[in-house]
């Protein structure tokens, strides 16, 4: 069986620095996989090597057994892979309804049109709202996207990268900055919006990390030390090291 | 209105007045206008609004709507205009048989082809680069215009007749005001086009891109292509609005495509607002009532200009139109009448100060420019001999006593506005 | 033709050296605030109209000294009261803003010295020729221009690479919040670095006053090209900024001076052309004719082929 993301030997350099060393992972279809490490390990480069900011310096990328290295984001959003970001990333001059509206668009095939008035798109309006409740930002719809609260920004910021329907959803630290109400709240969301989809995810957060994950995936210093199931990889002897003792918290 | 909380949630409005009633309104005052203000100097003034309403709002597709800031846009203009200039000669020469009420399309589609070709490079980048590559490009084909001169007239320009055409329901443009109604017509249809633009995936998209355009990539939008479309549309006004300016003034020139009328283009909708739809027309009819009134009482009007759009990026990037929209609030809570005494205790020291500034401007400018031995002149009517030196006292001492009354005046001008803007005590956070 | 050769280098110099220190200014004061100053180019003017009052009162050499530092004040204060402020708005509001200084710097330069060119000449001990080949003259103060130019370039290199205020410069330009951290005042280098690179657009302008004239259109017809130099060098070079600069000084030079046209070319293959046609103009196209014209065409051939420009470095 295909896998959902197949990463062969991918690498990434900086100049001289190698940030990616060399990773090998086969994410399946369905799959709910985080990726956990220090601080440092190259996990949101991982991500933007997957998602296409980044271009790859060797190795390649595959989304369902297409190579999808070196594509513009734009291409692999289409080909069904879709992201948040960990820094918050949406469009602060317009309302959350837009926001929201604006990442169902091109999946409602209305692409580069300027012969639709979307204020009478029904179909597209209704599946904002349904967005938005999913959410729960319906009362804030309205609200410049900018002045949002930062757990709800975050919100926002899933909402964005679900909202297309995309097979894969990758979730660059979710729960970053969130308080433990707050992080239930995300954990739910997650849960219900990536239901029969695949799922990858960043976290530091090991309570979220080992609620939701089937598998972990655990970089340091750009290359996978470990890939297994969540009990596996909390008894780790390398992972333990490699934390020095952080993995304990918050479980 | 492409303000930041105006969203259309896509069930039909509660009233059809509230969704048509801006369009009948423009469509009234249009008709009704030239009948408030007959006189021959305001209706040139009138056709100059028109044709610099549509310019600026098509200008504004670019940076208001698309964060795109473009030191270039005159060349659409011009091109738009040159094109229907030689199409009204053709016409002339009965080469073609075209109304004259058509040829402004002709200047759009130039525009629009010429935006496709410039675009498909210049919209690569983004931001500073951008801006400067739309600089490099306006100067090229402003110099190109005067090599050329087969198609751009050389330094006299290219000059047609609009009488020339089939008169059509007897109307042969030979009067301004026939033009006016023309332009009128003109104006209310790309005025609706541009803000139904705005209202489409692509209009959307385009105030996402200008948000963001990196993470508009990640919701499957090519930033370049849109841009790219945003940058095609705004040609394409923009040489409608060319196309009616060679209609009204008959002649089209280099300085119909220069730097200056870029820049001329970029201040109208900064000063009216870029972060409104009706932004540039304010901006539009703010910037032509200065350039035609203010230049028949001083000829440093341009120095005014300049110093009113240094202050309004400074201090009120808003614009205009911001400043309106900052009453908004006021304005639903019934409290304007409050301001309405604090405006007038700052605001007549301030008129004071500004008017003492401007004279005391002015009699420089005189004594420095008038012929040797010419010291009379006059200011409000009033004469008197620049070199007196009671004009010089009264200026001074009127521009420095009204700045240092108005800088008193301004605690109780903040304290009444935030009075004004206060929540109301119940139903806290009911409007959003 | 030699000589023609020989004379055009030497001015395409001297008019490179020149671009290249109204292009470095704006690339040092970009390179370190990521503004590019719309209004560089009128402090050129600045410059020489200061220098020529200055030149009115005491002679051109009080001028030489006085005129740049006068820029480089009012360069400082603008960055510190008007810049600083509109900085919050982001990179686009900055630009716009020092956009309607240029315009309204033209403004009041009209205001104070009239619309006509002023009678701004070099000093008398630099009246002389040079030296004379083949029977045309080279000015000494072109060759005062060229000395002007490159002892500038060299101190600001030294300063650049050997002194402690320039290691906080180059810094600075790179890591702003480290420096700030490391107990620099950051925003008042921000403050020295726009004066000093106005200051340079100044001295340009006083060295250039007499050569290109003194008008207030001057800041115009440079302005543009040097951004064109910036963009084509790549923003943020300053290697590139001096290789864009001489090409272009060199470009225009020889273009102005070698009176070929399309016309010629085509005689060449024996092919001649109707003088009424309608793209008569593209075949009577003289080099000296699409001189003003060839920077820009260097810069959309860059656009399309090299879009980071030669040395591109810094993103905006």
């Amino acid at each position: 069986m295909t896998s959902a993301i197949a990463l062969d030997d991918l690498r990434k350099n900086f100049g001289p620095a190698e940030i990616i060393r060399g990773v090998s992972l086969n994410i399946e279809k369905g799959e709910r996989h985080a990726i956990i490490g220090p601080n440092g390990a190259g996990k949101s480069t991982l991500f933007h090597l997957i998602s296409g900011r980044y271009n790859v310096s060797g190795g390649s990328v595959s989304l369902n057994g297409e190579n999808i290295s070196n594509l513009p984001p734009y291409e692999i959003y289409r080909k069904g892979l879709s992201r948040s970001f960990q820094v918050t990333n949406i469009f602060p001059r317009l309302s959350v309804f837009e926001n929201v509206r604006c990442s169902l668009m091109w999946v409602s095939e209305y692409k580069y049109s300027f012969w639709h008035l979307v204020d009478r798109e029904k179909k597209l309006n209704l599946r904002t709202h349904e967005v938005l409740e999913e959410i729960g930002l319906t009362s804030r719809q309205h609200v410049p996207a900018g002045v949002l609260t930062y757990a709800e920004q975050r919100a926002l910021e899933i909402g964005i990268a679900a909202a297309g329907g995309a097979d894969v959803i990758m979730l660059d630290e979710p729960t970053a900055g969130m308080s433990h109400s707050e992080t239930d709240q995300a954990i739910e969301l997650i849960r219900r919006i990536t239901v029969g989809k695949t799922l990858v995810m960043v976290e530091h957060d090991m309570g979220v990390v080992f609620d939701l994950a089937d598998r972990i995936s655990v970089l340091v210093y750009g290359e996978i030390i470990a890939t297994d199931t969540p009990e596996n990889i909390r008894n780790n002897k390398a992972v333990q090291e490699a934390y020095l003792g952080a993995e304990s918290e918050d479980a | 209105m492409s303000e930041i909380t105006n969203t259309h949630t896509g069930a039909l409005p509660s009233s059809l007045m509230k969704r048509f009633g801006p369009w009948i309104f423009l469509a009234i005052g249009l008709i009704i206008l030239p009948f408030i203000f007959s006189s021959n100097i305001s209706v040139y003034t009138m056709n100059l609004m028109g044709i610099f309403i549509i310019f600026a709002l098509s200008y504004n597709m670019l940076l208001g709507q698309g964060g795109m800031l473009s030191f270039g846009h005159a060349v659409y203009f011009g091109l738009g205009g040159f094109m229907s200039v030689h199409f009204m000669n053709y016409v002339e020469a009965e080469i073609v048989t075209l109304p004259v009420f058509v040829l402004p399309i002709f200047g759009g589609v130039i525009g629009l082809v010429f935006a496709l070709i410039i675009g498909s490079f210049s919209t690569r980048r983004s931001g500073t680069v951008f801006a400067m590559i739309s600089l490099g490009i306006g100067e090229l084909i402003a110099s190109c215009s005067l090599i050329f001169v087969a198609f751009f007239g050389g330094e006299e320009g290219v000059t047609g007749d609009r009488t020339m055409g089939p008169v059509v329901m007897g109307v042969d443009f030979a009067q301004d005001i026939e033009v006016y109604y023309l332009i009128a017509v003109w104006a209310f249809i790309t005025i609706a086009l541009m803000y139904l633009f705005s209202r489409t995936p692509m209009g959307r998209m385009a105030n996402a891109v200008r948000d963001n355009d990196e993470r508009s990539e990640f919701i499957g939008y090519s930033q370049r292509h849109v841009r790219l479309i945003s940058f095609c549309a705004s040609g394409f006004f923009a040489g409608i609005a060319g196309g009616l300016f060679a209609i009204n003034f008959e002649i089209v020139t280099e300085e119909n495509l220069n730097a200056l009328t870029s820049g001329v283009v970029l201040l109208m909708a900064y000063i009216g607002g870029v972060g409104f739809f009706i932004g540039p027309i304010v901006g539009a009819v703010v910037f032509t009532l200065l350039q035609t009134l203010l230049s028949n009482y001083t000829e440093i009007w341009q120095l005014y200009v300049g110093v009113l759009f240094v202050l309004t990026v400074m201090y009120v990037p808003q614009g205009l139109t911001g400043i309106l929209a900052m009453h908004g609030p006021a304005f639903k809570m019934r409290r304007l009448s409050g301001l309405f005494v604090p405006y007038l205790r700052m605001g007549i020291p301030t008129f004071a100060m500004l008017a003492g500034i401007s004279g005391f401007l002015e009699i420089i400018h005189h004594v420095r420019s008038a012929a040797v031995g010419e010291t009379s002149m006059s200011l409000l009517g009033i004469e008197f001999n620049s070199h007196d030196v009671m004009p010089w006292v009264i200026v001074l001492t009127l521009a420095a006593i009204g700045g240092l009354i108005s800088r008193t005046q301004l605690p109780q001008m903040r304290e009444a506005w935030e009075i004004a803007n206060a929540p109301l005590d119940s139903n806290e956070g009911a409007s959003s | 033709m030699f000589e023609l050769i020989f004379f055009s280098l030497l001015n395409g110099i001297v008019t490179g050296l020149l671009l290249f220190m109204l292009a470095s200014g704006l690339t040092l004061i970009f390179s370190m605030m990521g503004v590019l100053n719309f209004a560089h180019a009128s402090f050129y003017m600045l410059g020489a109209y200061l220098a020529y009052t200055i030149s009115t009162y005491v002679g051109f050499w009080p001028g030489l000294i006085l005129a740049p530092v006068i820029v480089g004040l009012l360069g400082a204060l603008v960055e510190r009261y008007g810049l600083r402020h509109v900085h919050r708005w982001g990179h686009v509001a900055e630009l716009i803003f020092t956009f309607g200084l240029a315009f309204l710097i033209e403004e009041v330069v009209q205001f104070i010295w009239g619309k006509e060119t002023k009678a701004y000449h070099e000093p008398e001990i630099l009246q002389f020729p040079l030296f004379t080949f083949f029977g045309q003259d080279f000015p000494a103060y072109k060759a005062f221009m060229i000395f002007i130019s490159l002892a500038i370039f060299i101190a600001l290199l030294l300063i650049l690479t050997r002194t402690r205020i320039g290691l906080i410069i180059q810094a600075a330009i790179s890591h702003p919040n480290m420096t700030a951290k490391l107990g620099h005042n950051v925003p008042l280098v921000f403050m020295g670095v726009f004066g000093v690179g106005c200051a340079l657009a100044g001295l340009a302008g006083v060295i250039a006053g007499p050569a290109l004239g003194t008008f207030p259109g001057m800041a115009v017809v440079l302005g543009s090209i040097v951004f064109v130099i910036v963009v084509v060098g790549g923003l943020g070079s300053l290697g590139g900024a001096f290789i864009a600069s001489l090409i272009i000084g060199l470009m225009q030079t020889f273009a102005i001076s070698l009176d070929y046209s399309v016309t010629d070319l085509l005689s060449l293959f024996n092919v001649t052309t109707d003088a009424e046609s309608a793209l008569r103009d593209l075949w009577t196209l003289s080099l000296p004719q699409v001189a003003p014209i060839l920077p820009y065409l260097l810069l959309v051939l860059i656009l399309i082929f090299r879009p980071t420009g030669l040395f591109g470095k810094r993103e905006s």
